[in-house]
């Protein structure tokens, strides 16, 4: 049958054609690369919602400034499921097909590093919120800087001190137990940290119990650091594993408080602790609601203004990415993206949402503020600011 | 002491949850000879099914459990219908592949319609017992009560009912048993709703004991009983609740006595090692099917 095949040509044919035939206004395209769905869809919405409020904000005065003219900002949203595999897809898609002239995300660690490799290897900014993990601006192959991701929060090599101080000193822990998932980057890479500032303040870590992704049961890991009876658990797990592990605790007669990481920062994880057994934990954070900076303050207004709810971590580190984003796309002057990344790169101060940022020569994490934030009475409160 | 007998209370929890979902795999690999690789998700939706329920109409715990299983058993009676009957004597890779593709559109529905995880509320007040410095929670005591009952009633359909013994017939030989009179079509459809309450019921109870829920619970968990069934001996009943609580004792029992990073390489090496030795499983024989 000769018609099948000539039919089947004379369609793709057609579609190409078609598709090809768009006319393309001149815009400038930022990628975001968000975990819509998997396994923390809230922190894919904040980055997704962020973005968006930056771009209509900007749009509304016409745009950004390149070179002489402004052109309106273009977002390209891809999810990337918080797995390895798609975020890499997805940074690949977002580079090569949709032609972006910087990409802004992955927010998980473990999202961040892989989608971090395809844009050091084609080229293209990538600014990532939320990771933390120290490995994500690192090639993993030669170990030296990569020279296209930046980062707009501190590293885990910032904020695993800071908690450790905070245990020791605020909290008079001298006892810690940490339980994590083994099989993911972030909560793996903060342990070891944590272990390593809490001993170096003086502390002892008392039981190092894992889990991996996707189990409900703690219990037997639990249940053996019951028995080393810590003053405090570090709990570096995501908002919606915390609750789950904090509720098994308490009912095995665990009293010990939690500390977790900025992974906590969502507050679905209110939500989610319909037993409130987090009530009185602490954990490390980017920015706090409470904030007196005026610059926050407009941002918190517009976003609830927009959304119905306060904007998280996640939201607010978006809005100071794409804030960096665009500032180097003015100071570029042109879209190319190795003029961009230059400007990025050449960026020494910066004030956002989330506070002062300092860009030391080379570095792709800026020495900024975190502050600790405690669970209680169903909502997130400042406790103190600690500065780089 | 004290720890281990801990311990043993946690095992009993897991290896009560992971029984009732590999009861639903024997039970369907019995009479179709076939891996329902669905039920998992079938798991899921029996604690989706009760948030649903719950938020419509806020009832007490046993009354969700029967509307649970009365839902998911329905569930299972039209997947068989609708998706596994017509592939009936189709080549064994199609039905693998319809099974396959049967659970992730459940997974994917639900993931459409919820793509966050959700509380699970609460449906019973959590009292905790202290005894000899052991905690045991009103919860636990639930689990471990209801998933013992309810083997307990399978055991007695599958081995003092004449129902239970059309089942035994047709795991032995579906082709004669039509010619004999039974109505194996009715028989299969029944078995699959069974084993799909089972999973229902197994849904609820581990929403209730961890009462996060969302649209993936069923993967890890689904895979997990799956093992244990082969384990204890595919199609048969007693040899899954077996595997189920070696499995959740082993599970348990690694991380008590060593790291627990160590926890699944040793519990699938210990468990492919009595596959080595014991191909048919523990409870399995060397002849196809018994149930």
């Amino acid at each position: 049958m000769r018609t099948l095949p000539v039919f089947t040509a004379i369609l793709c044919s057609g579609a190409f054609f078609l598709t090809s035939c768009q006319p393309t206004k001149p815009s400038v395209k930022i990628g975001i690369n968000a975990e819509l769905t998997g396994e923390m869809p809230a922190v894919g919405a904040s980055c997704k919602q962020a973005a968006e409020l930056f771009a209509e904000q900007a749009n509304k005065e016409g745009g950004l400034s390149v070179g002489a003219t402004k052109l309106p900002i273009q977002l390209s949203v891809v999810d990337n499921s918080c797995k390895a595999d798609q975020s890499a897809a997805a940074a690949q898609r977002l580079i090569s097909q949709d032609g972006v002239l910087v990409m802004v995300g992955p927010d998980a660690s473990s999202c961040a590093i892989p989608a971090g490799e395809i844009a050091e290897a084609l080229g293209c900014l990538m600014i990532s919120p939320w990771s933390t993990n120290p490995k994500t601006t690192v090639d993993s192959t030669s170990g030296k800087t990569k020279k296209n991701v930046f980062r707009a929060c501190f590293t885990d090599r910032f904020e695993s001190p800071v908690l450790a101080a905070f245990a020791t000193k605020k909290l008079n822990a001298k006892t810690a137990a940490v339980l994590y998932d083994v099989s993911s980057e972030a909560p793996t890479s903060q342990s070891a940290l944590f272990k390593e500032a809490f001993e170096k303040a003086g502390g002892k870590v008392v039981a190092m119990e894992t889990y991996t992704t996707g189990d409900r049961d703690f219990s037997a890991q639990l249940t053996k650091i019951r028995e080393t009876a810590p003053d405090i658990i570090y709990l570096p797990a995501p908002y919606n594993d915390t609750p789950l592990i904090a509720a098994q605790a308490r009912q095995l007669g665990i009293k010990a408080p939690f500390l977790g990481s900025d992974a906590w920062s969502s507050p679905d994880i209110i939500k989610l602790d319909a037993g409130k057994n987090l009530e009185g934990s602490y954990f490390c954070n980017h920015y706090s609601t409470e904030t007196p900076n005026p610059k926050a303050k407009q941002f918190i207004a517009d976003y609830t203004a927009k959304y119905g709810n306060a904007p998280d971590d996640v939201a607010a580190l978006t809005y100071d990415a794409m804030t960096l984003a665009a500032d180097s796309i003015a100071t570029a002057g042109k879209t190319d993206r190795a003029a961009v990344r230059d400007a990025m790169a050449s960026t020494r101060s910066f004030d956002g949402v989330t506070g002062h940022f300092v860009y030391p020569e080379g570095a792709r994490e800026p020495a900024k503020s975190a502050v600790i934030m405690q669970i209680k009475d169903g909502g997130f409160h400042w406790v103190s600011t600690i500065e780089p | 002491m004290k720890y281990l007998a801990q311990q043993a209370i946690n095992a009993l929890q897991l290896g009560s949850i992971y029984a009732l979902i590999a009861l639903g795999y024997s039970m369907v690999y019995g009479v179709l000879t076939m891996i329902n690789f669905a039920h998992g998700d079938v798991f899921m939706l029996g604690a989706f099914f009760c948030l649903l329920l719950i938020a419509i109409v806020p009832v007490p715990f046993w009354l969700a459990l029967i509307v649970v299983m009365g839902a998911t058993a329905l569930l299972g009676t039209l997947i068989e219908r609708f998706a596994y009957r017509p592939l009936r004597n189709a080549p064994r890779v199609s039905a693998i592949i319809t099974a396959l593709g049967c659970g992730l559109v459940i997974q994917n529905t639900t993931l459409g319609i919820s793509p966050y995880a959700r509380p699970m509320p609460h449906l019973i007040d959590n009292a905790t017992y202290q005894f000899a410095g052991i905690t045991v929670t009103t919860l636990q005591i639930i689990i471990i009560g209801v998933s013992v009952a309810l083997m307990l009633v399978l055991d007695f359909l599958i081995s003092k009912t004449s129902f239970g013994m059309a089942m035994r017939a047709i795991a032995s030989d579906r082709a004669t048993v039509s010619l004999l009179g039974v109505p194996a079509n009715q028989v299969i459809a029944v078995t699959f709703a069974l084993g799909a309450a089972l999973g229902g019921a197994a849904g609820l109870l581990y929403g209730m004991a961890y009462p996060v829920v969302s649209a993936a619970m069923g993967i890890t968990v689904g895979w997990k009983a799956f093992v244990a069934a082969v384990i204890g001996g595919i199609g048969n009943m007693r040899g899954a609740v077996l595997g189920a609580f070696l499995l959740g004792g082993v599970e348990v029992m690694t991380v008590a006595v060593l790291p627990s990073t160590y926890r699944d390489l040793i519990s699938y090496s210990l468990l492919l090692l009595i596959l080595v030795f014991k191909p048919h499983g523990l409870l399995g024989k060397s002849t196809i099917h018994k149930a």
